[in-house]
């Protein structure tokens, strides 16, 4: 018999993954043509990354069936499905920091193929065909977030998948590690292996897939081609409505509320990025933006503005209200009038296993929410109020002020987290990742409470990976590479493509920049 | 150097090695143990009831060998009962691991009520022809029992199997991250359990070791802290496992120290001899822990966490 009609390499019939409190997939068909960019598109919590694990093996659907170049399969383990010729990139990538690449890679192979000096030539000859360079014998802690998916990429060509996952590939990359993705993407197409990609940025949808899948609430709500509609269109398949817009408020600046003079630390182990002479400066009604690829000093930049860490090398190089606050603790900065979102929402944002109401005692509790005296008496009825109007102005969604922390959406509990800080009518606010994880329509709102927050006065601060963030919000920008800050620029007087490269370190006497004069000065000298 | 002077170095030598040797066995397991991010506390108990059980088969068969290889199993199935509890079960590992001691050292006060008082044989030194012949270190280092080499032989293979192999590897990556791991494929239920009942083993034979041809008497609370010692060695070598062979000797001649100066009548108090490997440990862990972040940057960074997959 000869089978004229191609088969699909993967089809998806009727797939429902069922939770005990939530419907996670519900219903969905999918086929997926040998070397067809197939994009799956969603908000956070739709269910994109449910999907992907079942055809990863990860997890079981619990009804429906999968089909595998036409023949009806079940993955019951990840090994299986690697073994099918299925390759995944996580988003947080699954690599063990303290090994050295090959030693990840070989992990993740057969163990007939155990011999790390035959697997790093591999790794090495892959890596070059591919446009993805790295060193075999590096460990990954010492990697950046860049060099860890090539790491993670190339561990999956090794093992010559027909399908490979990615899921939200570009948003830890620079602009043009964005473009060199692609570029390795489309040469994989091309031999024949498919991809599946799963983003909620649009426009990189646009200009890489071949056909769409939109997924809402764990429900298919259309499929598409992308290159065929506008991103307003898309998004509206998306999030069920128009993209909500975030509109900037007419600025007038007024005095410093925070600077950091030639803050430079050393870094206590391989994990920290010293800082190195940084110098910045926020004025109040301003919003301050610092861009950067994570792992280039912002935790420690944070830290030591928030008062995690204290003690750098020199003294007073922090000042919050003209009060330097060398030595002084979180708390004593938060009553000079500072508040801080952190990146982390569970753990350093919230206490995970406490619920709501305590939570928002922990830095509300100057709202008036305690007695006086030497006993400090929680007032209940104040604390609840507060809890209340946190979740009601900020429409968190949640089970009442008694719900513990971690069983919020990383959306919600974010919106909960940053109105908690922003009800505290702060002077200085600084946040991190404001919207790492967060929804679309989360992530808009919280923008916007930024810029309201700012027009009423007070100095804003916010680093960030997401460059189209800061831009759609920020005044001024800075960049942050390998410890060192580069000039300010005012965020209309640049471009994104000029922040990338400032984002691997190529701004003038950039750490990038220095490096390679001191290349062409030794070449020239003939070293 | 005088005559004198190398004999003391040699017999003190010797005896540090002596008392390195169960170091090394239980060390080298809790090493493992907690390289798949399982702290078990439970040395000390795992040891004593290997002890025990080793004593007791020595004096009914004769056999040391026959001893030693019960002591293991003992010392297994004491872990069995750890692995089920804090990896099966998922509770509390610290917590489950004193447990697991206290529970230890009551079996085996009552398992030895009747050995109190009774011996076994001698096991016979074999020295390593000429190497046995190296001024100091020959007399010490190649003058041992066959569970003695057995146990210098057990620590270079783990050495070997961690940094090269890729059993070892997989077992490196559980405690780094078992969620990776279990996303990449490897069941960490698995591997943890085998790197627990591997570290009951080598606690079992330390435990052995001990009772047969340590002491080759019985006493109760034979391990006398023993077990504590090879949990400290373990921080102490920054979970680095040619260093922690290193640390056990090191450990071995401090407590041979205190043995050696009291046979030597040195004026010193004896309970402030025996007490030596302790304030040892104490200043040790002061050192290397006096910069907190490069002495645990080594650490398994899951070490204590209970994995639910």
């Amino acid at each position: 018999m000869i089978n004229i009609i191609k088969k699909p390499l993967l089809q998806l019939k009727n797939i429902s993954k069922v939770y005990p409190s939530v419907v996670a997939n519900d219903q969905i068909n999918l086929v997926i043509e040998p070397g067809e960019i197939h994009a799956v598109l969603g908000e956070n919590g739709a269910g994109k990354s449910t999907l992907m694990k079942m055809i990863y093996g990860v997890s079981q659907p619990t009804v429906g069936d999968i089909f595998w170049q036409g023949k009806q399969v079940s993955i019951p383990n990840p090994a299986t499905a690697r073994k099918m010729g299925i390759g995944m990139v996580f988003q947080h990538f699954a690599l063990f920091e303290t090994l050295t690449v090959v030693e990840n890679v070989a992990l993740a192979l057969e163990a007939s193929e155990f011999n790390l000096s035959v697997l790093a030539n591999k790794i090495e000859e892959v890596s070059e065909r591919y446009g993805l360079p790295i060193n075999p014998y590096q460990s990954v802690h010492s990697l950046s977030v860049g060099e860890r998916q090539r790491v993670e990429i190339v561990r999956c060509l090794l093992q010559d998948p027909k399908l490979l996952i990615m899921d939200e590939p570009t948003s830890v990359l620079t602009p043009q590690a964005v473009q060199t993705l692609f570029k390795t993407l489309r040469k994989l197409s091309s031999e024949g292996c498919a991809i599946l990609y799963i983003s909620h940025k649009l426009d990189e949808i646009q200009t890489l897939c071949h056909s769409a899948m939109v997924l809402r609430h764990g429900k298919v709500t259309g499929h598409a081609n992308p290159q065929q509609e506008t991103a307003s269109s898309l998004a509206q398949m998306m999030i069920g409505q128009a993209l909500p817009e975030v509109k900037k408020a007419q600025k007038t600046f007024t005095e410093v509320r925070l600077s950091v003079d030639g803050l430079t630390t050393k870094s206590a182990s391989q994990f920290e990025t010293a800082l190195s002479n940084i110098n910045l400066k926020v004025h109040g009604g301003e919003i301050v933006g610092i861009a950067g690829v994570s792992g280039n000093g912002q935790n420690e930049l944070v830290k030591y503005i928030s008062g995690e860490l204290t003690g750098s090398s020199q003294a007073n190089n922090v000042v919050i209200m003209d009060t330097p606050v060398d030595g002084k603790n979180c708390a004593q900065r938060r009553e000079l009038g500072l508040v801080f979102v952190p990146e982390e929402r569970l753990g350093r944002g919230a206490v995970p296993v406490l619920d709501l109401k305590y939570n928002a005692l922990l830095t509300g509790y100057s709202k008036n929410m305690l007695t006086g005296g030497a006993i400090k008496w929680i007032k209940p009825k104040k604390l609840q109020e507060f809890t209340d109007s946190c979740i009601e102005d900020n429409d968190v969604r949640c089970g009442g002020r008694d719900a513990i922390a971690k069983s919020l959406s990383g959306g919600n509990l974010q919106k909960f987290i940053v109105g908690r800080e922003l009800a505290l009518s702060p002077k200085v606010v600084l946040v991190s990742q404001p919207t790492w994880g967060v929804d679309v329509g989360a992530a808009s709102f919280i923008r916007q409470e930024l810029i309201d927050l700012a027009s009423t006065g007070a100095a804003v601060l916010v680093i960030s990976e997401e460059i189209e963030e800061l831009f759609e919000i920020c005044d001024t920008l800075y960049v942050i590479s390998e410890g060192q800050l580069s000039p300010a620029t005012a965020a209309t007087d640049t471009t994104v493509s000029e922040i990338g490269l400032w984002m691997a370190g190529m701004w003038p006497d950039g750490p990038a920049t220095l490096a390679t004069n001191d290349n062409t000065a030794a070449q020239a000298q003939g070293v | 150097m005088s005559t004198e002077l190398i004999l003391s170095l040699t017999s003190l030598l010797a005896i540090g090695l002596g008392y390195a040797i169960p170091l090394i066995f239980a060390s080298m397991g809790e090493l493992v143990v907690e390289k798949s991010g399982v702290l078990n506390l439970g040395v000390e108990g795992m040891m004593i009831v290997g002890a025990v059980t080793a004593f007791s088969v020595t004096v009914d068969t004769g056999s040391v060998w026959l001893g030693l290889l019960a002591g293991g199993i003992a010392g297994t199935l004491i872990s069995v009962i750890f692995a089920v509890l804090a990896i099966h079960l998922l509770t509390r590992q610290v917590p489950t691991g004193l447990a697991l001691t206290i529970f230890g050292l009551g079996l085996s006060g009552y398992l030895g009520k009747d050995l109190v008082g009774k011996t076994v044989p001698d096991s016979i030194v074999y020295p390593v022809p000429i190497l046995k012949e190296i001024p100091i270190l020959g007399d010490s280092l190649f003058t041992q029992t066959l569970p003695g080499y057995l146990a210098i032989i057990i620590g270079l293979v783990v050495v070997y199997v961690l940094a090269k192999t890729r059993i070892g590897l997989i077992v490196r990556a559980v405690g780094e991250s078992p969620e990776v791991a279990h996303s990449i494929g490897f069941s960490v239920r698995k591997t943890r359990y085998a790197a627990t009942l591997f570290g009951g083993l080598m606690a079992g034979l330390g435990g052995g070791y001990i009772a047969l041809i340590q002491q080759k008497f019985w006493v109760e609370n034979m391990t006398a802290g023993i077990g504590w010692i090879a949990l400290i060695l373990v921080v102490f070598s920054s979970w680095k496992p040619f260093r922690l062979i290193l640390g056990a000797i090191f450990f071995g001649i401090i407590s041979g120290l205190s043995f050696y100066m009291q046979a030597k009548n040195y004026p010193i108090n004896p309970n402030l001899l025996n007490s030596m490997p302790f304030i040892a440990s104490m200043v040790v862990l002061c050192i290397t822990s006096a910069n907190s972040k490069r002495s645990s940057a080594n650490a398994p960074a899951s070490l204590g966490q209970s994995y639910h997959s």
